[in-house]
């Protein structure tokens, strides 16, 4: 891999940090105008999620981790590993359950979703912002109870609880933003 | 492709009116306005600042135009102000630009608190009143570190740089302890409600500025610098006279960029003469204008009061 200077840490860039992926988040140049120059950099660990702050001096460099977004089609799960395949090559990949991790809940099969590998293995799983999921637990819908606020909880198909509002019933197929867990409309 | 400027036009139209407005200020000061070449032969040692040479002949773009003002001023032409564009290679962020305009200006026969005083009237007749605060380096560590750093040794330095900020604290020597110290931890608070002159740097950082001794008798740089709302605006020196001392911190900064690899550029021999003719007694400033703009108008990037960033060129 190549290794990055400093001037090059970039939102997004990902580098080797302790023997750990990151991802760089934020890179703020900072210098007294007679003095050393440093980089104050923001990073998430891929492994942990957590997010570390790291001062550089300015012309340090990282070397650069062998880290790849890459969209796939989820196919199904053993219990023990969730199956990935990437729709232009057909290959497919195992993640395990605590890699996948909350991700699990959103998870549809044949939906597409970020399968991050590290040195070509799985390393975080990222369901789509939106996803369409069908209500298969709730309490009976409220006819004609379309304007008035409230709401319920809802389990869906994939085992995800959001609140919905009390019209739905089960069968209907709602769509629902996984980066908040929130409902956003009715789908059919 | 962006090609529009990144400034609004009321922040380009500020900037016309703020050069208005120094002009007007140093005209009725009687200091004279001048102006010296973009260009130089000898840039300066400073081994924490890179200037641009240029590929097709032995020359630099100046990253202050401090030696060809002091040129004038031992040409005996009194008190002197500079608008221009200074450049300093690998300077960028959103308090950084590669060009930037500077404000500089040189005072003979004042003393560092004279010239502070006159720093204090250009603020608040740009910016508007505030209280003004003068403080010292050493205090402020001390107040916001609780460290004394007369006594505390480079490891210790080193060690608190290491764990507030993780860096590697092989990396550093006791000035960039003490920078990063000072830009990460203490410069943020500075001149939240007034405007923060902080004086009496350490002796290792005196760069241009003459040396003298505080209340204690410890050497100190006769500098100061102005803070306000956590940004640093202006640097200031009781000037350096004597060009053997000159000589020494030329060979000092060349010796210092050798051990760590970087380019040693040429020591300006014109500079050493005009102190060898005589620097008149003087103090100096310099003031980044487009931060001054950036602090008029309540932003907080230069690309928002700037035509065409970095970026945009």
């Amino acid at each position: 891999m190549a290794s990055y200077s400093t001037s090059e840490f970039r939102s997004g860039l990902k580098v080797m940090l302790e023997g750990d992926p990151c991802s760089i988040l934020d890179n703020e140049f900072v210098k007294p105008g007679k003095g050393q120059a440093f980089n104050r950099v923001k990073l998430r660990n891929l492994k942990s999620g957590r997010v570390w702050e790291r001062t550089f001096k300015s012309g340090e460099s990282l070397e650069g981790a062998d880290v790849m977004d890459t969209d796939m089609e989820y196919l199904y799960n053993d219990g023990e590993f969730y199956y990935f395949m990437e729709p232009d090559t057909f290959e497919q990949h195992q993640a395990d359950v605590a890699i996948v991790g909350d991700a699990a809940q959103w998870l549809k099969e044949q939906d597409l979703a970020t399968v991050t590998l590290y040195n070509g293995a799985p390393l975080a799983v990222q369901p789509a912002n939106f996803v369409e999921l069908e209500i298969v637990e709730t309490d009976p819908g409220l006819k004609g109870d379309t304007a008035q606020g409230g709401n319920k909880p809802a389990k869906l198909s994939t085992g995800a609880v959001v609140k919905v509002p009390l019209f739905l019933s089960e069968g209907e197929v709602i769509r629902v933003d996984t980066r908040t867990g929130e409902y956003q409309n009715r789908v059919r | 492709m962006n090609w529009e400027p990144s400034a609004a036009l009321p922040a380009l139209r500020a900037r016309a009116d703020l050069l208005a407005q120094l002009r007007d200020f140093f005209s009725q000061r009687n200091v004279l306005e001048v102006e010296t070449p973009l260009l130089a032969s000898a840039p300066v040692t400073d081994p924490n600042i890179e200037a641009y040479s240029l590929a097709q002949a032995p020359l630099y773009l100046q990253t202050s135009p401090e030696y060809a003002m002091k040129r004038l001023l031992a040409a005996e032409s009194g008190p002197i102000y500079q608008i221009c564009k200074a450049f300093r290679r690998g300077e960028s962020g959103s308090r950084h630009n590669p060009e930037f305009s500077m404000l500089e200006w040189y005072r003979p026969g004042f003393d560092l608190q004279q010239l502070m005083a006159e720093v204090a009237e250009l603020l608040i007749a740009v910016l508007g009143p505030r209280p003004l605060r003068f403080t010292r380096y050493s205090d402020l560590f001390q107040e916001v570190l609780a460290l004394d750093i007369h006594t505390c040794s480079d490891a210790e330095l080193c060690h608190r740089a290491q764990q507030a900020h993780g860096i590697d604290a092989s990396a550093l020597d006791r000035d960039s302890a003490l920078d990063l110290l000072f830009s990460h931890d203490i410069e943020p608070g500075l001149g939240r409600t007034d405007y923060c002159f902080v004086e009496n740097f350490p002796a290792s950082q005196a760069a241009l500025a003459r040396l003298g001794t505080d209340e204690a008798g410890r050497s100190v740089a006769r500098r100061f610098e102005v803070f306000i709302n956590g940004l640093e605006l202006a640097n200031g020196y009781h000037e350096l006279t004597d060009p053997d001392e000159q000589a020494q911190r030329f060979a000092r900064d060349c010796h210092l960029r050798r051990e760590r690899g970087q380019e040693v550029p040429p020591q300006d021999a014109r500079l050493l003469a005009a102190m060898q003719a005589g620097l008149p007694d003087c103090s100096g400033v310099a003031l980044g204008l487009d931060r001054l703009l950036m602090l008029k108008l309540g932003r907080h990037s230069l690309a928002e009061v700037l035509a065409f960033p970095a970026e945009r060129i």
